[in-house]
């Protein structure tokens, strides 16, 4: 980074940290507490959607629909969390692994499951063992995702529909009165009206999020918290920067970031609440109308 | 060998009681089930200790984070927003360097007359080092439900005290403490379905699981490691979790309850339990 960095044994104190914290492997470490973001980024609008359809279920009038909607929402609050982020990434690779295999090899007869192997065949593997590295690193991100999605989307469910169970029975009832159908009395009244009710549930959902965004370590994905033991464990004089056993500081450094996340978080939330409740027929818009 | 050999064997494999190793090779339903359930003791005992001693702080957070004087109040309000803007998983991280960090042979304090050597080895084991991870992070939680309560107490109930001459103490406990209790059972219940949920973290974060002592989700994890096939461990794990659930909803319930009791029956209200999620 800086010129002067070119022999690390020579420096001392200030100008060792500072080439210290630029070396090549701090800036990827720099680079995950962004990549952590993105992450949530894409998470939450998926999630949000999932959490849609979910609720919208839930309150469907065709039975098994609702089961399913209820069903989802339920289980996943039942088990914990981290049980899903070790069992979805898994569940879903072989699952697809098993279509293709069933799509693309029908003429296999060999067992796919044998003792404690999962065999099939070479067409049917995913990511195909020919394609490039990225492409391995990304499926293993792309159903890190897909886990999270899963989690986060049965919470949301239970957020939104209690948001569409908490909007006035009297405007569903008009909606009717005016001969609009159950379809469009949802998206013409329901639906726009419940997202004030959604806010708190929604904010404190994110909350979680950023919260639950460590867990990724566990499915083997290169995060702060794999960057914090790699960077802060022991250091011989084997290498460039030794220095002792630091991970305290590095993990000290993990937990301002959330906790800056969090608070902003908070605030940006506190404000778009009043945004939202401006001109609403509640305590809190009364109250912005009055300042 | 049939299960009941299976479960004599594994049944308390987890607090290290029965067959050493664990299986290997040829897994049988029954193991799964005997070894995921041993786990689940480790579960229950950090979930009941970090709930039942973090009553007392989260009492004592909420009064301190009411108090007039920032002395108390300011203290308290910081104790809660690190505890519950972080991470779980960081925080298990975070002290567990901080205990392997202790010197080795225990810190000597001298009490003047006499010199004691406390041992520090004990903390980076789970048992300990996660249970107090655990107990000061449901306390901040807690804290703020209980805070919450505390300050939604009706004014009128107050004033009603007042006029009768309670005061100090005895209106705290005969006024302010039982309202502010049924005002946060319902979150409190829900807390404390998370944080048992969240105790399967702790093999997975620094702690070892000692001789493959370990928890419900570690021996989940085992078997869907060994066999490539997680469709029969995790959704025992999950059938084990939901009863632990429906238990604690149970247990809540008839507290709430009791904590109704005074109140006219139509107004009781039921304890529906809104997951907030806090975790």
């Amino acid at each position: 980074m800086f010129a002067y960095c070119a022999d690390p044994d020579s420096l001392e104190g200030l100008r060792w940290f500072a080439c210290y914290l630029t070396t090549g492997k701090h800036m990827l470490f720099y680079q995950s507490f962004g990549f952590v973001i993105v992450l949530m980024l894409i998470t939450a609008p998926i999630a949000l959607g999932v959490g849609f359809a979910g609720a919208l279920a839930s309150r469907s009038h065709v039975a098994p629909l609702r089961w399913l909607g209820t069903g989802y929402t339920s289980l996943v609050r039942g088990v914990p969390d981290i049980a899903f982020f070790l069992f979805m990434p898994l569940a879903l690779d072989q699952g697809l692994e098993w279509l293709r295999h069933k799509a693309k090899c029908p003429d296999w007869d060999g067992p796919i499951r044998q003792g404690s192997d999962f065999v099939v065949c070479a067409e049917a593997k995913l990511p195909l063992s020919s394609s490039p590295q990225w492409v391995h690193e990304y499926y293993g991100i792309v159903l890190g995702i897909a886990a999270f999605a899963f989690v986060f989307g049965a919470f949301a469910a239970f957020v939104l529909a209690g948001a569409m169970n908490a909007v006035p029975k009297a405007q569903m009832e008009t909606a009717e009165a005016y001969g609009m159908t159950r379809r469009q009395a949802t998206w013409r009244v329901l639906v726009p009206q419940m997202w004030i009710y959604a806010l708190p549930g929604l904010s404190n959902l994110w909350m979680i999020l950023i919260k639950a965004t460590p867990l990724l370590f566990l499915l083997g994905i290169e995060d702060v918290v794999y960057w914090a033991r790699e960077l802060g464990g022991r250091k011989t004089s084997a290498y460039d920067y030794p220095h002792g056993d630091w991970r305290l500081w590095y993990f000290l450094g993990l937990l301002v970031f959330y906790l800056l996340l969090t608070r902003i978080s908070e605030i940006g939330f506190a404000r778009l609440a009043r945004r939202l409740s401006r001109g609403q027929a509640t305590l809190a818009g009364a109250e912005g109308a009055r300042a | 060998m049939s299960c009941l050999q299976t479960i004599a064997d594994y049944g308390l494999r987890s607090i290290g009681i029965g067959e050493r190793l664990l299986p290997r090779s040829d897994f049988t339903l029954c193991q799964q089930f005997t070894l995921i359930g041993s786990g689940l003791i480790w579960n229950i005992y950090f979930a009941v200790f970090a709930l039942v001693l973090g009553f007392g702080l989260s009492l004592a957070l909420a009064l301190a984070r009411n108090a007039a004087t920032p002395v108390l109040s300011k203290p308290a309000q910081w104790f809660i927003f690190v505890f519950r803007g972080s991470p779980l998983f960081i925080q298990f991280f975070l002290f567990y360097e901080a205990f392997t960090l202790l010197p080795k042979n225990g810190i000597d304090l001298n009490l003047g007359f006499v010199e004691i050597t406390a041992g520090t080895r004990w903390l980076t084991r789970a048992g300990a080092g996660a249970l107090i991870v655990l107990f000061l992070n449901t306390s901040a939680y807690a804290g703020e439900i209980f805070y919450g309560a505390l300050r939604s107490v009706p004014k009128g109930d107050l004033e009603a005290a007042d006029a009768y001459g309670f005061s100090g103490w005895k209106k705290f406990r005969r006024i302010t403490f039982p309202t502010m209790l049924r005002l946060a059972w319902p979150a409190y219940t829900n807390e404390s379905i998370f944080l048992t949920h969240a105790t399967t973290l702790v093999f997975f974060s620094s702690f070892p699981a000692w001789q493959q002592k370990g928890d419900a989700l570690y021996y989940a994890n085992y078997f869907a490691d060994k066999t490539f096939n997680p469709f029969v461990p995790y959704p025992i794990l999950a059938f084990y979790f939901i009863l632990l659930s429906l238990a604690i909803i149970l247990f809540y319930g008839r507290v709430y309850r009791h904590l109704n009791r005074y109140l006219p029956q139509e107004r009781r209200p039921r304890l529906r339990v809104r997951p907030q999620m806090v975790r």
